[in-house]
């Protein structure tokens, strides 16, 4: 009986009490700061509105003005994302054949001259800088600029969207094997040369590829956009969502998670066709 | 009857016509092309209004305004304080989003063959649900339970982000190699010590990795949720933003960026110094 109990005892007990309460430890501060109390969701307060949004999200509105509505505005969301991705392929292209090191002639024999040097790290920098400002808050200062409407958020989708593309297609790019990109350029061709004939047939599917998901990504926060006055679908939300009308909600909810999905489909499918 | 001689190198062939109603590639160049020209036209976007001189001197004026931006020791702390609570509500809201993706993940894969996972099409269907509806709409769907605050930020990211974590999880416990789970169930071990002892071990390496990685992907996320009321950095920016204290909104929009490069940059070298 004794050495049944002593075999089932756990040996490592101290450290994982050990690590246990330094895990609680450090969860307290971020308890205390997001004001994390979830008690207060069941509170009456709270519970009231909520009961009243759920119940009235059932059943969806499907009045025929509100689903031409809805689908119209789901349309523009797509297009928001198209015109976006293609304002940022106008900027990505461009500066990925600028900053793309491969391309370098001063690099075959030696190091890169200073000035080109200089000249990449820029446009890279930009594009780094580019992507780091979240397109909602492009958004945001579009808005203040050109006014509510789709413009402010294919702006905001072109410049974000550019630079991570700018900055993934050079990655992708330099990544492959520069050897025939190199005797190309060492046989006299000139970069736009080297590029479309050495780099661009190594790497077109995987470029290709990382795009579509892009776009795909760029369909998910076109939406998001709207919450801040951009258009499309989200602005639609936004405003179902301020009247308490849950059953609009409800219904763009469902066009929008169809969005997504079919998105989702056509670009993986695509993906799949490009192996 | 002469046969006709081989040329000893092939003739020069037209190259094949740029449309060809049999090339699948064509069809699809002819597709995006369209679906790019109709965004364009149907979108009514005012470029002249945007290129026109008066919303040239607008932009110029609105960047004007953002200098100088406020670097007074008050806000920097307010500043300070605001990314410190971005920063709790991205990990607090992985936090949560692991557990419950890893809940939702389990009966959402096929542990083995006889499975019948029964649940498995209802779980997948509610981890797309979840995954599908960005942060941003979650949060302002949460606003009218949890009220303005961080807490709803929180949820919010958890909501998400539990989506897209479950479906990774549930991949990986997928493919993870059958043969340590089956040797245990031969043993008539059942069960949740299956899970423990066998699958876990193997897919606990991948699951970090992209508890991390959606972590990163979070801090993002976190501090614009505030946009709509869900806390951190982008509730100090809408309220700066909206009573016109640009000097501040620019230093808010200074402590955004820098916080994203940071994020950034931390992770790459992370990742440079852990695949060498």
């Amino acid at each position: 009986m004794t050495t049944a109990t002593l075999q089932i005892r756990d040996p490592a007990w101290p450290w994982r009490l050990t690590w246990i309460g330094a895990s609680l430890f450090l969860l307290w501060p971020l308890l205390v700061t997001t004001e994390f109390r979830p008690w207060l969701l069941f509170e009456a307060q709270s519970r009231e509105p909520t009961w009243r949004f759920l119940a009235a999200m059932l059943p969806p509105t499907t009045n025929a003005d509100f689903l031409w509505l809805v689908l119209r505005e789901a349309w523009r969301t797509v297009a928001i994302a198209t015109a976006g991705i293609a304002l940022a392929l106008l900027l990505a292209v461009p500066a990925t054949l600028v900053s793309v090191r491969v391309l370098s002639i001063s690099a075959l024999s030696g190091r890169m001259a200073p000035v080109s040097f200089a000249l990449r790290q820029l446009v890279r920098w930009t594009l780094i800088l580019l992507r780091s400002v979240p397109e909602l808050i492009w958004a945001l200062v579009f808005v203040r600029v050109v006014g509510l409407g789709p413009t402010a958020g294919v702006l905001a989708i072109a410049l974000t969207y550019g630079g991570m593309l700018g900055k993934v297609y050079g990655e992708i790019l330099e990544s492959g094997d520069a050897a025939v990109t190199q005797s190309l350029l060492r046989n006299g061709c000139s970069r736009l040369q080297a590029f479309s004939y050495g780099l661009l047939p190594q790497n077109a599917a995987e470029l290709i590829s990382y795009t579509v998901y892009r776009w795909e990504c760029a369909i998910r926060s076109s939406v998001v956009l709207g919450f801040v006055g951009a258009g499309g679908l989200g602005q639609q939300l936004d405003g179902s969502m301020k009247m308490f009308a849950g059953g609009e909600v409800s219904t763009i909810l469902l066009v929008f998670v169809a969005l997504v999905g079919i998105a989702d489909f056509v670009s993986s499918w695509l993906r799949r066709q490009l192996g | 009857m002469t046969t006709k001689p081989i040329a000893a190198n092939q003739p020069y062939r037209m190259p094949p016509p740029l449309f060809d109603a049999r090339c699948r590639m064509c069809w699809f160049v002819l597709a995006l092309l369209s679906l790019v020209v109709a965004s364009f036209v149907t979108l009514e976007l005012q470029w002249a209004a945007f290129f026109s001189l008066e919303a040239i001197n607008n932009m110029g004026r609105f960047l004007g305004e953002f200098f100088p931006p406020d670097l007074s020791t008050n806000f920097l702390i307010k500043l300070l304080y605001a990314s410190g609570e971005t920063l709790a509500m991205s990990a607090l809201g992985t936090l949560l989003a692991a557990v419950a993706g890893l809940a939702l993940a389990l009966p959402a894969s096929r542990l083995h063959a006889a499975d019948a996972a029964r649940l498995r099409s209802p779980t997948r269907l509610l981890l797309n649900a979840l995954r599908s509806i960005p942060e941003l709409v979650w949060a302002a769907l949460l606003l009218i339970s949890a009220g303005l605050g961080p807490f709803a930020g929180t949820l919010a990211l958890a909501c998400h982000t539990s989506g897209v974590l479950g479906r990774l999880y549930a991949e990986a416990i997928e493919n993870a190699a059958p043969g340590p789970a089956f040797a245990l169930r031969t043993q008539g071990v059942v069960g949740a010590r299956v899970f423990l002892y066998a699958t876990l071990p193997q897919v606990l390496p991948q699951i970090v990795s992209y508890t991390l990685y959606r972590w990163e992907n979070n801090i993002r996320a976190a501090a614009v949720l505030g946009v709509v009321g869900a806390g951190g950095l982008g509730q100090l920016l809408m309220y700066h933003m909206s009573l016109f204290h640009m000097g501040k909104t620019a230093s808010v929009l200074g402590a955004m960026v820098l916080l994203v490069v940071l994020v950034d940059a931390l992770s790459y070298g992370l990742r440079r110094i852990m695949t060498r």
